[in-house]
């Protein structure tokens, strides 16, 4: 319970003046820019777009800035803007197959069409300290060679052909949209894994982990991962036909997961799906891992109890806005409730030592 | 629908896509340097919102939401009657406002200058970014060789 609590003004208004100070740091430094974030902490900008749930590498720049680096907090400035926009309506759905690659890899077919293309990954980089990039002014050139000018075909449709993966299904049914309508469980694929997109990034590879140490352990190689541009397009009805409205970064993960059958379904291998703004490839992976844990009853797996397994668990702690304000919370005022804890643990104690003193009297 | 209108629709739909993912200084910089602007009125002012992105599940699947991009739209009416809008990428209602005279444009006389000096020029800068990125990608592409064993 909370009450109103006069008197803290002048310390909050001054508290936020400081917290300004403080957030330009050392005057003898230069200011960052909104550009330079933009441009230098790109990845961090992808994560907040990716769980503050809105594609603007600016305002996430923005954000990061004004929330002096504190991403939770960057991504609660940007859901808080969200919330303000007039909803023109929904994109048709992105046709992954036309991503213009960056990066392309396969764990499963070393030959795949399109090749195993790196793209500007950390991958196989020593992980040792660059002292280089403490000192001013390297612009550093990426080598070329001939450009792919086709579509880079997905790696599942080379599987669809054996008839060995389990298909997905394809549909045009209007999915549900947790910005509109709360959770409610039992949910369904489409809402998970929009739940799962901008969920935190550190509790959905938690959870993706959980299933690799054997809490559901579904065996999953990553048989696709790509990061590229793709173009969104809109009906418009004032047209009458779709337009791009713009495009977006993306990264998508396909596993391929091995599985002996069930009750119901033949021994194949299945599918774990994961798609996420920005370059973002390890929630993108993870989330892919812990979407193919969900899917346990659809594939009549058994039920093994195992945290990644439970929708409700893992959907209703993923949020991490959720979580923090909650969490938080707790540091407000709770003066009045805290009393009148204080007023019953007081009297539990004179009841206890009450009963205690005739006993010890006796003795 | 004939076969005209289709490729008519697909030559709006072109350029509308093109003004909606150029960057603002592009379009603005040859915008600047168009002699000949027509005046207008506003049928909607520029108007920021959000468009929710949807993908497929398994990319091929069903429809789910992703997440919302930042858009900006508004829509002229030049004073010979024809309409313009502006569906463009970001919170620019300046770029928004360009877009949509420029999509009035194309649809008058003024349509092959227009052409020329913007939207030919806006798609060379798109492919060639394009292109740039695709060409640093492929030097990056995995070239596998197997060790001969010298059995033979």
């Amino acid at each position: 319970m909370y009450v109103a609590v006069k008197g803290g003004e002048k310390a909050i208004d001054n508290a936020h003046a400081w917290l300004a100070e403080e957030r330009r740091g050392d005057t003898d430094v230069d200011e960052l820019s909104i550009a330079q974030i933009r441009e230098q902490l790109s990845l961090a900008v992808n994560r907040v777009m990716a769980e503050g749930s809105l594609y603007d590498p600016d305002l996430a720049a923005l954000a990061i800035k004004q929330a002096r680096g504190d991403l939770i907090e960057a991504i609660f400035l940007i859901r808080a803007y969200r919330t303000t926009l007039p909803r023109f309506g929904y994109s048709n759905p992105v046709d992954t197959g036309t991503m213009r690659c960056d990066r392309r890899i396969s764990a499963t077919f070393k030959d795949a069409p399109g090749g195993q293309v790196l793209g500007p990954t950390f991958d196989y980089t020593h992980r040792l300290l660059d002292f280089k990039l403490a000192a001013d002014g390297d612009a550093p050139h990426a080598p070329v060679a001939a450009p792919r000018q086709e579509d880079t075909p997905h790696i599942t449709e080379f599987l669809k052909g054996e008839d060995i993966i389990q298909d997905e299904v394809f549909s045009d049914d209007t999915p549900g949209d947790l910005t509109r309508e709360p959770m409610a469980f039992p949910s369904n694929r489409p809402l998970r894994l929009q739940s799962l997109t901008r969920g935190d990034e550190g509790f959905v590879l938690g959870m993706a982990y959980s299933t690799q140490r054997g809490y559901a352990r579904n065996h999953a190689f990553v048989g696709e991962l790509r990061i590229g541009k793709v173009s969104v397009e809109m009906d418009i009805p004032e047209l009458g036909f779709a337009i791009d409205i713009g495009e977006v970064e993306l990264t998508e993960c396909e596993t391929v997961n091995q599985f002996q059958g069930s009750k119901t379904e033949p021994p194949q291998f299945t599918r774990g799906y994961g798609l996420v703004f920005g370059q973002s490839e390890r929630k993108s992976i993870a989330m892919a891992l812990v979407d193919r844990a969900l899917r346990w009853e659809e594939l009549g797996e058994d039920n093994l109890g195992a945290p990644a397994q439970d929708e409700e668990f893992v959907l209703s702690h993923a949020d991490n806005i959720q979580a923090t304000g909650f969490l938080e919370h707790i540091k407000l005022p709770h003066y009045v409730d805290f009393l009148s804890e204080l007023e019953l643990v007081r009297k539990l104690r004179r009841e206890a030592e009450a009963r205690m003193a005739p006993k010890e009297a006796a003795e | 629908m004939t076969d005209q209108q289709h490729s008519d629709t697909a030559a709006r739909q072109e350029w509308m896509g093109l003004m909606a993912r150029a960057p603002e200084p592009a379009i603005m910089e040859l915008w600047d340097a168009v002699a000949e602007r027509p005046a207008f009125d506003w049928l909607r002012k520029p108007e920021i919102g959000g468009v929710m992105v949807r993908g497929r599940t398994g990319a091929t699947g069903a429809p789910f939401n992703l997440g919302e991009v930042t858009v900006t739209r508004c829509s002229v009416v030049l004073q010979d009657g024809a309409v313009g809008h502006g569906y463009v990428q970001g919170r620019s209602k300046a770029k928004a406002e360009v877009a949509a005279v420029i999509d009035a444009m194309m649809q008058t006389p003024a349509a092959e200058v227009i052409r020329a000096t913007i939207i030919d020029p806006l798609k060379r800068r798109e492919q060639t970014a394009r292109t740039a990125r695709a060409a640093k990608a492929a030097a990056t592409k995995v070239e596998f060789f197997t060790m001969a064993r010298g059995e033979d």
